[in-house]
């Protein structure tokens, strides 16, 4: 049976329609439609190519995650020692031996040089932006007496750590040429890194998209959500496992009996087993559970 | 062998239409003189058609109402007369410095590289208009007919060799006397003026037919030198002059600028032509000093009975602390961490000045724009401005050859804006490359300038990832100061003010590790460090359930003041 061609009236306007259409037919039909010249059906659609990735430096979250995906915004989340730092330390010494230059927006000023020449983060290769502090402008308008409500909230706002860290990089990620880009929001505020906008990292989403930069950012919490291509959670397992025994049973002064044996500079911290999940992946598909893996840090001191 | 010659007519005029190139298309007169007794100095060729000659009184030109009247200005002269020569330069290095006004370079060899003297008369007219100089050109076969040439005959002219006689016959005798273009000719050039006037001799043609005899007998030498001239039948070796490289670029105000956006619409245009004399001769910029002289009155200098300088920059700048230094020593440079490393230097108290060291050799007037204004905003001059100088210190352009295989790294020129941004945010000293220094005083580092440096191929395993990842420590920036309980000499309970989640008993200790240095010198330090672990809160991801984790402390027993401070934690 042949096809017939209907017309279909809505709005005052007129489309030629199949009725009873094959679907190589519609198609056809369809793309001869003015306004849908250039529009590609949903089911013709390329699939995205999987992005290069980048080694992080840990063996282990390398093989959990495939590495950090290049031109996506990865995020790394967990409680404070619970080696959100030593990752990031890790990727930007891996980055830095790959002669990239790395960029380092410190939130809340908290970066340890002496720690990142340890991982074997070549320090010439790493611009260090370290958020939180007097900006010239804000100084040259402490200064002025007669300052408005408004101007005083716009200097309150240029002086905020997070908004500067954020504008940083905002022009950062516009530059190019970097290998990694990491944003610190450790330090920050539960309360003040999730009241980031979602815009904000939609945007450093689509101006790192297409481009072999890495963006990572660690905090506390998740705060971009969807926008992050891989996201990975990260707690201290064994120290959290031999404290919580000892904070359930403690001794009657509230010491282990066998630690108070020893004198506590025969004591010394030799590193942190870390354990790693991830929570989100663009890149593969979700898992039907939780993919954990472990690794362990060494303290600098420790050889 | 022969030769160019680049005249500028109206040359004082020029000067100034190429700072202020809106007023071209209008009749403009320089004025020269104390108030009220100004006169008219040069005038442009619109002004000279209304009438206005130099010598005219300023009373007598100022009812003319089409007429714009400038100040002469010796300083965009100098520039104008500097450009010229870097534009000679371009083309030759041999270059004669003849006149503000005038220069001659010798042209022999240049046809391979350049072309035929047609060509390389039009390609030197089109490179001083380019530097905002309009000049006539003139190329012969010896210097001064094309100099005659040139103050002859309007744009290019190409005088061919054994026919300079015929190709300047038609000049006026003017040409020759050129002390008669100043306002204040010899008697001798208007004695011979006012002789051959009454000779009806009126063009170059007239005295070439002169017989020469008769005329040395009229005239003496100087008659026949004159004729000699007329001919092109005197030929002389150049005189070349080795211009400094220095690119300077100036601006007198009419009126004190008080904001720096009008500022910025000049420094725009000074740019432009310090870039263009910097591409002519083949060169970039790695250095900007702005030099502003200001309006005296709210700037002055304090002089500490510790011979320490300090500067006061009235309402609107900051205090700013500089060395102190001799009188005639260089300026003592002030080491930034940023990425623009800035100069305050007061030679005399109106003046101001700013220096952008540039990572890399640059010649973009766009970017150096807005790292001036980015400059200025974060220091403003306290007064208002009177004069602009602008220099640069050439080097040689950047040549890198990019690799395949080579990583990307950031385009300097976009990198150095993005910098000067992100330090007028968070300040110039927050911004850079970190430099460990040798000491094991704590916070042993010092920030500098991000200088990318290029990728030399990977010379070991990139991604070795054998060895496990050090544990970070994370500081508290300034630490924490705890309150500490201690039990049998140890820590045993910490309490921090500042942060209320470091608090509570201690489960875990190391230490002490103690460590001083410095105890020769006034900040000498002592101290006591602790690795520690407490328990504290941690919000849930999907709720808001607290639940406690336990977190690694550095604890600081600091052993000269006593106090206790959370250092940092490790993460």
């Amino acid at each position: 049976m042949s096809s017939s061609l209907v017309r279909i009236e809505a709005k005052g306007r007129c489309f030629p329609f199949v009725a009873e259409p094959k679907s190589a037919a519609l198609l056809k039909q369809l793309s001869r439609t003015p306004k849908l010249t250039g529009v590609t059906a949903a089911s013709r659609l390329e699939i995205r190519p999987a992005p290069e990735t980048a080694s992080c430096g840990i063996a282990q979250v390398d093989a959990l995650s495939g590495g950090l995906p290049r031109g996506c915004l990865t995020e790394v989340c967990g409680p404070e020692s619970s080696g959100r730092t030593s990752l990031l330390l890790s990727a930007l010494a891996v980055a830095t031996r790959r002669e990239e230059i790395c960029t380092l927006i410190d939130a809340s000023d908290a970066f340890h040089p002496h720690s990142a020449a340890a991982a074997g983060v070549n320090l010439e290769r790493l611009l260090w932006i370290r958020c939180g502090v007097n900006s010239p402008s804000s100084l040259l308008a402490h200064k002025r007496r007669n300052t408005t409500s408004l101007e005083e909230w716009e200097r309150r706002r240029r002086e905020d750590p997070v908004e500067q860290a954020l504008r940083a990089a905002d022009l950062l990620l516009q530059s190019n040429g970097f290998g990694l880009v990491a944003i610190d929001l450790a330090g920050v505020p539960l309360k003040t890194a999730r009241c980031i906008p979602l815009t904000t990292w939609f945007r450093f989403r689509r101006a790192v998209e297409n481009t072999p930069t890495v963006l990572l950012v660690i905090g506390e919490q998740f705060c971009a959500q969807s926008c992050a291509s891989l996201s990975l959670q990260l707690r201290d397992s064994v120290l959290s496992s031999r404290f919580s025994v000892l904070s359930e049973h403690p001794s009657s002064n509230g010491h282990d009996s066998c630690a108070e044996q020893r004198p506590s500079h025969t004591e010394l911290l030799s590193g942190m087993e870390i354990q790693a999940e991830v929570l989100h992946s663009r890149t593969e598909r979700k898992p039907a559970q939780s993919v954990s893996t472990a690794f362990q840090t060494k303290a600098a001191w420790a050889g | 062998m022969p030769y160019a010659c680049i005249f500028v007519p109206d040359f004082p005029v020029e000067a100034l239409l190429r700072a202020e190139p809106e007023l071209r298309s209008q009749a403009v007169a320089v004025l020269e003189g104390k108030p009220p007794l100004q006169k008219v100095f040069a005038v442009n060729e619109k002004a000279r058609r209304l009438g206005i000659d130099p010598g005219m009184t300023k009373i007598q030109v100022e009812p003319c109402t089409e007429l714009v009247l400038r100040p002469r200005s010796p300083l965009q002269e100098t520039a104008a007369h500097a450009a010229l020569l870097d534009c000679a330069q371009s083309f030759s290095p041999r270059v004669e410095d003849t006149a503000p006004d005038t220069v001659l370079l010798d042209l022999s060899g240049l046809e391979s590289l350049f072309g035929s003297l047609p060509e390389i008369a039009r390609d030197i007219a089109r490179r001083t208009s380019d530097l905002g100089l309009e000049a006539n050109v003139a190329t012969a076969f010896n210097p001064d007919t094309a100099r005659f040439a040139a103050r002859g005959f309007a744009g290019v002219t190409v005088v061919p060799e054994g026919k300079e006689a015929e190709r300047l016959g038609n000049l006026p005798l003017e040409v020759l006397f050129t002390e008669l273009i100043s306002p204040n000719p010899t008697e001798e050039a208007v004695r011979l003026l006012e002789t051959f006037d009454l000779w009806g001799v009126r063009n170059l043609r007239a005295l070439c037919a002169l017989p020469e005899i008769a005329l040395s007998e009229r005239l003496g030498q100087a008659g026949v030198r004159l004729q000699q001239f007329a001919r092109g039948a005197i030929s002389r070796t150049l005189v070349p002059v080795d211009p400094p490289l220095i690119f300077e670029e100036a601006m007198e105000l009419d009126h004190p600028l008080v904001l720096l956006e009008p500022l910025a619409f000049l420094l725009a245009h000074m740019l432009d032509q310090v870039c263009a004399r910097l591409a002519a001769r083949a060169l970039a910029a790695q250095e900007l000093r702005l030099r502003l002289e200001l309006d005296t009155g709210f700037h002055f200098v304090e002089d500490l009975p510790n011979a320490t300088t300090h500067v006061r920059t009235g309402a609107l700048g900051s205090l700013q602390r500089a060395e102190s230094r001799g009188p005639g020593r260089a300026p003592v440079r002030q080491q930034n961490a940023a990425d623009i490393a800035l100069e305050l230097t007061l030679m005399h108290s109106s003046k101001f000045i700013r220096t952008l060291q540039l990572p890399v050799p640059m010649l973009d007037p766009k970017v150096f724009l807005k790292l001036l204004q980015l400059d200025l905003k974060a220091h403003p001059p306290d007064a208002p401005i009177l004069k602009v100088h602008l220099s640069a210190i050439p080097a040689q352009p950047r040549t890198i050859q990019g690799g395949l295989f080579l990583p990307p790294t950031p385009d300097p020129e976009k990198l150095e804006l993005t910098l000067a941004r992100i330090a007028g945010m968070v300040g110039e000293d927050k911004v850079g490359s970190l430099h460990l220094l040798d000491s094991h005083r704590p916070e042993a580092f010092r920030m500098q300038r991000f200088v990318p440096t290029e990728a030399e191929g990977q010379k070991e395993k990139p991604d070795d990832v054998s060895s496990a990842p050090v544990t970070a420590l994370r500081m508290f920036r300034p630490p924490l100061r705890a309150t500490v309980t201690l039990r049998e000499g140890k820590p045993a309970h910490v309490v921090c003010s500042k942060r209320k989640e470091v608090q509570g008993e201690i489960l875990w200790m190391a230490g002490p590790w103690r460590s001083s240095g410095d105890w020769w010198e006034q900040d000498g330090w002592a101290r006591d460090e602790w690795d520690i672990a407490i328990q504290t809160p941690v919000v849930s991801r999907r709720s808001s359930v607290v639940s406690n984790a336990l977190s690694l402390y550095r604890l600081v027993h600091d052993l000269l003041s006593g106090g206790w401070f959370v250092e940092g934690t490790y993460d």
